[in-house]
């Protein structure tokens, strides 16, 4: 699909702005519809686009192999790692109040924010992950 | 109005995909389904809901099936090689299954004759702690979408299980279908 | 017995959808029309729990001047997980139809079994030949 000049030059203006798109719906995951497993599933399917685009080498050159199975464990550690701190701090595990970003309302919303972050990466990771498991020639 | 008629198109979509023979016709309306769905729940006010399913469901979902086709056939063979049972036709397993699906519908419906009805604001879900969940996630977290701050906050747990979840069917999903690396 | 039928129908709606997709689970023989009865089960299954969810002149559960009385929430959180899990449930599902053709070259659940019985045939007629007494 790479000779069709149409496709080519929609798709390379469009991604940037789908994971731009992506982010935004993450940010936003508190002040309206959204949140950690939407924008995951919006990015991974920027990367679907590319590779749909250009094919699976090219994608895989863009998205290594290596990069995408340590992401896959990095977004539930930063999940799990969250709550463990907050159990330094003298609270129970997952309890953002305790943690020492000032008083109790800011310390709960950026505890809020941290496992939205986490729960994103997962999500695009493993999205990415199994299309490329799936999408493999006939006779593989 | 609209109402009805979305969720008349739902059953309709829902028959077409089952009873369609090419495979590739049936993931499609599969896709439609899923944003038919997403549209009906928008109409109940259920939008971080809506806005997953479409998508999950309609982006995903779709892809993914459609990544299957291609590595295996695209479509529903006749019966030729099985001499069990020619599809479509109505024989002791189909009637059998239809049976089945009718009794399971009627103790489903007899056990709704009980629920209170669609939008009843002293139905007994909407007394119990829905509305400290409602008060209470401005004041302490600052955060006003109420479905993320509950998710995040009340139920923390869930989405840890939640996320563990994702990561266990990615893993699964390697394991399957990965071959060793060519050197 | 009318006001019955105009206080529930939706529910037999619901329930109608969730039979589709049962029928389809149990009935037909390819493996991928499982897979997608399976799908259409389980949104059926969040559509019943979310109606539940809905208060007559609710708004959407954000925070709002304008609102008199909200949605409950409480079951958009828990169908949001669900989603998510039958996302997962999906993907491996179909990772297993996928090992299954490359072991036995079809999708159909009769021919499957059908060259497994003549497997299991084959093994026992060598294992008859080649016993000592």
């Amino acid at each position: 699909m790479k000779d069709d000049i149409i496709i080519r030059v929609i798709s390379n203006l469009l991604i940037p702005f789908i994971q731009l798109y992506a982010l935004y719906v993450l940010a936003h995951g508190d002040l309206g519809p959204g949140g950690g497993f939407q924008g995951g599933v919006i990015f991974a399917s920027s990367i679907i686009l590319y590779v749909l685009v250009y094919g699976i080498d090219e994608g895989r050159k863009r998205s290594h192999q290596k990069i995408t199975d340590v992401l896959n464990s990095i977004g539930v550690m930063i999940y799990g790692g969250i709550g463990v701190v907050c159990l330094f701090f003298g609270g129970y595990y997952l309890q953002y109040g305790k943690l020492p970003l000032g008083d109790l309302k800011h310390a709960s919303h950026l505890g809020i924010y941290g496992i939205e972050i986490g729960v994103e990466v997962t999500v695009a990771a493993v999205m990415v992950t199994i299309f490329f498991e799936m999408a493999g020639r006939k006779n593989d | 109005m609209i109402d009805f008629i979305l969720l008349f198109f739902l059953v309709i979509c829902a028959i077409a995909a089952i009873r369609m023979k090419d495979l590739l016709s049936t993931v499609i309306i599969l896709g439609a389904y899923s944003l038919i769905m997403a549209v009906v729940w928008t109409r109940m006010n259920a939008v971080d809901v809506a806005f997953t399913e479409a998508s999950v469901g309609a982006g995903i979902t779709t892809v993914l099936l459609i990544a299957a086709l291609s590595r295996t056939q695209r479509g529903e063979e006749n019966g030729q090689r099985s001499q069990v049972r020619v599809q479509g036709s109505l024989n002791a397993h189909s009637i059998i299954s239809l049976i089945v699906v009718f009794v399971t519908g009627a103790v489903l419906v007899y056990g709704t004759l009980d629920m209170p009805d669609y939008g009843d604001p002293n139905a007994p879900s909407h007394h119990h702690v829905a509305p400290r969940y409602i008060k209470e996630p401005l004041e302490e977290s600052g955060v006003i979408n109420m479905v993320t701050a509950l998710l995040a906050n009340y139920r923390g747990y869930d989405t840890l299980g939640e996320t563990t979840v994702i990561f266990t069917s990615g893993i699964s999903v390697i394991l399957l279908l990965r071959r060793k690396m060519q050197q | 017995m009318i006001e019955i039928i105009i206080g529930k129908y939706n529910y037999w709606i619901y329930i109608t959808l969730m039979m589709i997709g049962f029928y389809a689970m149990i009935a037909k023989g390819n493996l991928i029309k499982k897979i997608i009865g399976m799908n259409i089960f389980q949104t059926a299954v969040i559509l019943f729990y979310i109606s539940t969810g809905k208060v007559w002149g609710g708004t959407a559960p954000i925070l709002w001047d304008k609102a008199v009385i909200y949605d409950n929430p409480i079951p958009h959180v828990l169908m949001l997980t669900a989603i998510v899990v039958s996302v997962g449930t999906t993907a491996v599902a179909i990772a297993i139809v996928i090992r299954i053709y490359k072991e036995y070259g079809t999708m159909e659940e009769d021919a499957i079994l059908e060259i497994e019985r003549k497997q299991a045939e084959e093994l026992r007629k060598g294992n008859t030949g080649q016993r000592e007494i």
